[in-house]
């Protein structure tokens, strides 16, 4: 026979049974980010199989500005403990230092992106674009849906800010902010891996 | 029958030990930004270097900062299934295309 778990929604108030025990959009969050690592796979091989193939420079290392990126990595990473210190305030019930990680976070995002935004310029007037060459095409691709996510994220965040604000997020619906932090911390990880194999590595 | 809460009894980390963390991983990329700039004379083990640290961030952040380590089972499975998959599929396709394959010197 077998077990039965109980799982509470504290939100709603109301009790549910789930044949795993765990919340069903944790399970779902957790599922979502596998099948991602399939997607960022994809592109960053892509990137690993056309980067020395381009028979048209620039080159990865005439563009490459590595103090600059390691500083844009650095506000990723640092967005990656603000947003695990919102989910420890709103845990604890202190919904104002919650506020206050959020827009951390997403200030650090925002910061980022400005950042990425200034590196695409750069290069684009150093004569990479998108039709460049195959080095061109894959790294604007790869960094480019690694700049989307970190953008969807900044408008979840900026989403549960508006919500707190509100008196929306109460410290019983933690598990929103969990769930976001993941993606949050998802897309960090994946920066983590972009940083070395495509900036780092030769 | 057995009933029990998914409210599991998890043992997450203190603020101070995310900070900690954090300075951590802060110290890893600093070697990381070094070992690109600087190799180990005599040896070429910098790639080998730069991999195992991002490594080691990316376990770190998944451990910690996103719970897995404190988390279920069934959702450590999840993302590493994924995670693995990712890995196979892509180091055979790298391998089919010769990726990982010095091109022939011409003399």
């Amino acid at each position: 026979m077998s077990a039965t778990t109980v799982e509470t929604h504290e939100a709603h108030g109301t009790t549910h049974e789930t044949n795993t025990g765990l919340s069903n959009e944790k399970l779902a969050m957790w599922a979502f980010l596998g099948s991602e690592c399939l997607l960022f796979g994809a592109l960053i091989s892509t990137y690993l199989l056309y980067k020395g193939r381009s028979t048209t420079g620039p080159k990865p290392h005439d563009v490459y500005d590595i103090p600059f990126t390691s500083a844009s990595s650095f506000l990723l990473l640092m967005s990656s403990l603000t947003m695990v210190l919102a989910l420890a305030s709103i845990q604890r019930g202190d919904l104002r230092r919650l506020r206050l990680w959020l827009l951390a976070t997403a200030t650090l995002g925002g910061l980022f992106i400005t950042g990425q935004v200034y590196e695409f310029t750069t290069f684009y007037k150093e004569g990479l674009s998108l039709s460049t060459n195959l080095f061109g095409s894959s790294f604007f691709v790869l960094t480019g849906f690694h700049g989307v996510h970190v953008s969807l994220g900044i408008l979840m965040l900026l989403s549960l800010y508006g919500l707190s604000a509100r008196g929306k997020l109460p410290a019983e619906r933690s598990e929103v902010v969990e769930l976001v932090g993941l993606y949050w911390h998802f897309v960090d990880i994946v920066w983590i891996v972009i940083f070395t194999v495509v900036y780092l590595i030769p | 029958m057995t009933t029990q809460t998914a409210e599991h009894a998890v043992d997450h980390p203190t603020e101070a030990k995310y900070w900690r963390i954090f300075f951590f991983l802060f110290a890893v990329t600093g070697i990381e930004v070094a070992l690109y700039y600087w190799s180990i004379p005599g040896v070429n083990i910098n790639n080998a270097a730069l991999g195992a640290l991002a490594t080691l961030k990316f376990a770190v952040v998944v451990g910690y900062f996103m719970h897995l380590k404190f988390d279920s089972r069934l959702l450590r499975r999840l993302f590493v299934g994924g995670l693995v998959l990712a890995l196979l599929v892509y180091t055979a396709y790298l391998l089919t295309m010769g990726v990982f394959i010095d091109a022939p010197h011409t003399h």
